[in-house]
């Protein structure tokens, strides 16, 4: 167990150097840069979707918003305000966890689909507040904002997500979430205060998406609403599916690949969104459960190909 | 040891327990027969604190729980195997009953209560690592069951234990439901099979459209012509 421990922290500390290395010689281009930083926001927010989606069974569709309320709070805090960049980041988390509160306790007495239209119509009144708030911008967004996101940042950030979710997960708490998921009702008569739970992973998700958001504000240094539109909720539902609800490392894996997925089909053009939408379809054709089901991918996995090839 | 005094349920518009009153002593079975749709499972949920009632009030070792949260409750000792297993079909066996313990904290307790849980159901100690959604009915039930008793109630719930099990099962649950009564813990069991509830019963309470229409010893309602004819297929 500890030998494990040990081998993940050298490996996660050679992939930090090595991608370090890469930007730093040049040998990312600025194009894929651009695609890696996608990648670590996208793993954040699919992570954190994953809590409320996969591990505690309620569809949420209002990712986006918590994005937006991450971004406008620590773009404000570091350009209008000349705050430096990390409390910047907290505060935009912290604005979205309260947020979180404040729309889950009444939403979450609903369930399935009356939660998801819920969280869409959430979703989709922040972004009319921020349209009509000239402080921020309006319809045109706020622009110049920093560049602060920088690698280390987006590493750290990324590794802060997927364990604080992991070992929640793995918690007494995360137990009850899941109990939740598989059977509401009967969690409820073990004695388990479901609205709680339901808030709290819901608030918790929140939190990381805030922080998804400020990442994104910092390096593409121009935010409009129209960003955190609700297809930006759905790519990240739909991450999350494809990886596997109840996955962690099943929505890593899927918001790497469907980021480059996007990236690699830019070259089609206008039929980018086709393939991609097919290759979706395909997917959940072979595999309704997404990629890793409700398994995670451990290093066991990695050495049992390598050793034999066959399992 | 519980008493329900004169509550009034409704869902929405719809009248689901009439002016329903009932009586728990320590160490009895007591049973709540009654046809579907008679509110056998509105008023278990009631008494768990999972439904409110408009009017009434319920008391539990002499504490007023009308209005007390569901998880306060267990935590008093009421516990209920709700109706149709309702099992998590995620987690394995033992995570299962671990749930089940939830609510306590003595680590060594818990593991005693898991030991005497394993007596009572062997076949849940040789599947303690299956995936608990891939058990038969049976094994199911009695995760359920077992579940409830890692939380060591004073009195447990049952929510139709019979339902939906081969009749060789369905004594075997009765008996194991024999067992843990006599074990100590108070059972108010509610059933469609009357025939079996009122063999292992103390006493029965007969639920009719949300109306308590009569109640007495078991055996009695038993031998009844009129509960014979209407429930017991006589």
């Amino acid at each position: 167990m500890k030998h494990k421990n040990i081998l993940i922290g050298i490996l996660l500390i050679a992939l930090y150097l090595a991608v370090y290395a890469a930007i730093g010689t040049g040998l990312i281009a600025p194009y894929y840069q651009v695609n890696l930083y996608l990648m670590g926001i996208n793993i954040i927010a699919a992570v954190s979707l994953n809590l409320i989606v996969g591990f505690t069974g309620q569809l949420a569709l209002g990712h986006a918003g918590f994005m937006a309320v991450g971004a406008y709070v620590s773009a404000v805090l570091t350009l209008k305000l000349g705050q430096p960049f990390l409390p910047a980041i907290l505060a935009g988390a912290v604005c979205a966890f309260v947020i979180g509160i404040i729309i889950g306790l009444p939403t979450l007495r609903l369930t399935g689909d009356y939660l998801a239209i819920a969280t869409l119509g959430f979703g989709e009144i922040i972004r009319g507040l921020l349209v009509n708030i000239d402080y921020v911008g309006g319809a045109a967004g706020i622009n110049g904002i920093p560049k602060l996101t920088n690698w280390t940042w987006l590493y750290l950030f990324t590794l802060l997500t997927v364990f604080s979710i992991k070992n929640f997960v793995n918690s007494t708490h995360g137990r009850a979430c899941i109990a939740i998921r598989d059977n509401e009702l009967a969690a409820e008569t073990m004695g388990i205060n479901t609205t709680y739970y339901k808030v709290l992973a819901f608030s918790i998700g929140a939190f990381f998406a805030g922080i998804a958001g400020a990442l994104y504000a910092h390096y593409f240094f121009l935010i409009q609403p129209a960003t955190f539109s609700f297809m930006k909720s759905f790519d990240a539902l739909v991450m999350v599916v494809f990886g596997g609800l109840g996955s962690i490392t099943g929505s890593i894996i899927a918001a790497m690949a469907v980021t480059f997925m996007n990236a690699a089909l830019i070259n089609f053009g206008s039929l980018r969104m086709i393939i991609y939408a097919l290759l979706l379809v395909i997917i959940m054709v072979f595999r309704p459960q997404g990629l890793m089901g409700t398994k995670e991918f451990t290093l066991k996995h990695l050495f049992r190909v390598k050793e034999g090839g066959s399992s | 040891m519980l008493r329900v005094e004169n509550i009034d349920v409704y869902y929405g518009a719809i009248h689901a327990l009439k002016d329903f009153s009932l009586e728990v002593e320590e160490g009895e079975i007591v049973t709540l027969i009654g046809a579907n749709g008679a509110g056998k499972s509105t008023s278990l949920k009631t008494i768990s604190g999972l439904i409110r009632p408009k009017n009434g009030i319920i008391t539990f070792n002499g504490h007023n729980i009308t209005q007390t949260p569901a998880q306060e409750i267990v935590r008093m000792g009421l516990s209920q195997v709700p109706e149709g297993r309702r099992i998590f079909a995620n987690l394995s066996v033992l995570e299962n009953l671990e749930m089940g313990a939830y609510l306590r904290q003595d680590k060594r307790g818990i593991k005693q209560t898991l030991e005497k849980v394993f007596d009572r159901f062997p076949r849940l100690r040789e599947r303690i690592h299956q995936q608990a959604g891939t058990l038969s009915g049976g094994e199911q039930q009695m995760l359920a069951i077992g579940r409830a008793l890692m939380s060591q109630p004073k009195l447990l719930l049952l929510d139709e234990p019979s339902m939906g099990l081969a009749p060789i099962l369905v004594k075997e649950i009765f008996s194991i439901i024999k067992e843990i009564n006599e074990a100590g813990t108070t059972i108010l069991l509610v059933e469609q099979n009357a025939n079996m509830a009122l063999s292992v019963a103390h006493r029965a309470y007969v639920l009719e459209t949300g109306r308590i229409v009569s109640s007495g010893a078991a055996k009695e309602l038993a031998e009844s012509e009129q509960i014979k004819k209407a429930y017991l297929g006589g």
